[in-house]
């Protein structure tokens, strides 16, 4: 099976190396895709829009409508990732485990044990026993408040460096995630919960097609966003340098719950009480 | 007709993508493990994602940010100085894509293996023919 | 773009590639995954596409590798082949 496939990937090599004499030179100015409409972008980009990052501009308002799709896209993946892995919590696991914090001693408390009260020196710890660490957990609580500040900070200067929406939106979502690796998944669990995160998701998808519908309403097609100047009372041209930003705070928003929401579903396989 | 060297020296991008996409492909068709089958899809992503981005590059232009200074901003524009920007708004639709899929098809690996106890094709589809009535 | 640099980070590109379908040990695919992400991004980056570049380096080696991770910790390791 694998010398087959050997040889037919080898014959399809063939193929590909024969038609890539067709292909125009690399670095070429004058090759067929840099005829027709990029130009135009190019040129224009900073008298229509007033954004000099031409491929923020591209993206959203150009071809807003790809955009949207696309943020619908990363919603439903996370919901099929839901509907494949998620188990719902029938009953709490009869062994327990619990650590002394001052001490360090380790209990594990069998079926039909006494709990130890809820006070701060009992601190529960999954099943799959991990040693307590104190210096990942502090340095990780340390870094955190930073990461999302940075990803804020990408999410507003889109317009004028690389980044936007979605890059500001995934690093804002790798910061939960280090939380939740770091710490419990259950004390991540405890600040954002699925049900927030799945109401992030549906939220950031509203605010990018709201925007089109409110376009709509104000006289011009759907995600034109010039006829946004009225309502906030700037010209045309700054009114699509506001609606790209509007849309690039949606897509961030749903972009960061749908990967929070995906990893915890991977990591606890569905159940949701333990991590990595 | 141009030198064999000439030849190479403008084209060695495509063939760094063949080989990649070759490698992708492997990865699919061959290999028994699904966690493996998944690596090679994401290989293969990428390898397109490259072939787009090198089309777009033009000799001696810069990024595709305006460059402007504070205050001005009537000075022309000319298409030859910046790369192409249309190709890499695609590929950031792609890219997402790419990572949307690869968080599905995990889960799908996860529930496979939560049935049938492992994650090599083969022993699935013994295990398949075995509990399947005649 | 230099063009030395370009094929030196393309022969490690194909290295990475290659390693990563053929080790054995499902936890070092993925990092070599990760791995080859980002010399993918540098690859982008040299070749001028700045925002496709930040996306991958965010994306492909942050939270593409932490869900192999976690996928590989709920299953098994070991693979035969």
């Amino acid at each position: 099976m694998k010398k087959l496939g050997g040889i037919a990937i080898l014959f399809l090599g063939g193929i590909l190396f024969y038609t890539s004499f067709d292909f125009p030179h690399w670095g070429d100015g004058k090759s067929p895709a840099s005829q027709h409409v990029s130009p135009y972008y190019i040129e224009h980009a900073i008298e229509d829009t007033s954004v000099p990052n031409i491929v923020t501009a591209v993206l959203a308002d150009y071809r807003g409508y790809d955009t949207l799709f696309e943020t619908a896209v990363i919603f439903s993946a996370g919901l099929a990732c839901f509907f494949l892995l998620r188990v719902p919590k029938r009953k709490a696991p009869t062994v327990r485990f619990y650590r002394h914090l001052p001490t360090g001693v380790t209990l594990r408390i069998e079926k039909g044990g006494r709990l130890p009260e809820k006070t701060r020196e009992f601190e529960r710890i999954d099943s799959v026993w991990v040693p307590y660490d104190l210096i990942i957990a502090m340095t990780c609580r340390l870094v955190v408040p930073f990461i999302q500040l940075f990803a804020l900070y990408v999410i507003a200067h889109g317009h004028h460096s690389p980044g936007g929406g979605f890059q500001g939106g995934v690093i804002f979502g790798a910061a939960i995630i280090l939380f939740a690796i770091s710490n419990n998944l259950r004390r991540s669990l405890k600040r954002m919960s699925e049900r927030t995160s799945a109401l992030f998701g549906s939220l950031g998808v509203m605010i990018y097609a709201g925007t089109g519908i409110f376009c709509m309403l104000m006289g011009a097609s759907f995600l034109n966003y010039s006829s946004l100047a009225s309502f906030f009372g700037v010209d045309r041209i700054t009114a699509r340098s506001l609606g790209i930003l509007i849309v690039e705070i949606g897509v961030g928003i749903a972009v960061t719950a749908v990967m929070v929401w995906i990893y915890y579903n991977l990591s606890s396989a569905g159940k949701q009480d333990e991590g990595l | 007709m141009e030198s064999i060297g000439a030849i190479i020296i403008a084209k060695y991008n495509y063939w760094g993508v063949i080989v990649l996409l070759l490698v992708g492909l492997y990865a699919m068709v061959a290999k028994k493990n699904l966690v493996k089958k998944i690596i090679g899809m994401n290989i293969f992503q990428t390898a397109i994602i490259l072939f787009y981005v090198s089309i777009g590059a033009k000799k001696g232009a810069t990024i595709p940010i305006i460059l402007h200074g504070p205050g001005d901003s009537s000075h022309a524009v000319h298409a030859a100085e910046y790369i192409n920007p249309l190709p890499h708004v695609l590929m950031l639709t792609a890219i997402v894509v790419s990572v949307a899929t690869l968080g599905v098809a995990l889960a799908l690996a996860l529930k496979i293996y939560s049935q049938y106890g492992t994650l090599e094709e083969n022993e699935i589809s013994d295990k398949i023919m075995e509990s399947e009535p005649g | 773009m230099i063009w030395q640099l370009d094929i030196i980070v393309l022969s490690m590109v194909m290295i990475c590639g290659i390693a990563a379908i053929s080790i054995k040990d499902l936890l070092g695919a993925g990092i070599l995954f990760g791995a080859y992400s980002f010399m993918m991004c540098l690859l982008w980056s040299i070749m001028g596409a700045v925002d496709v570049a930040f996306t991958e380096a965010s994306v492909g080696a942050g939270v593409s590798t932490v869900f192999f991770v976690a996928a590989v910790f709920r299953t098994t390791r070991r693979t035969k082949d």
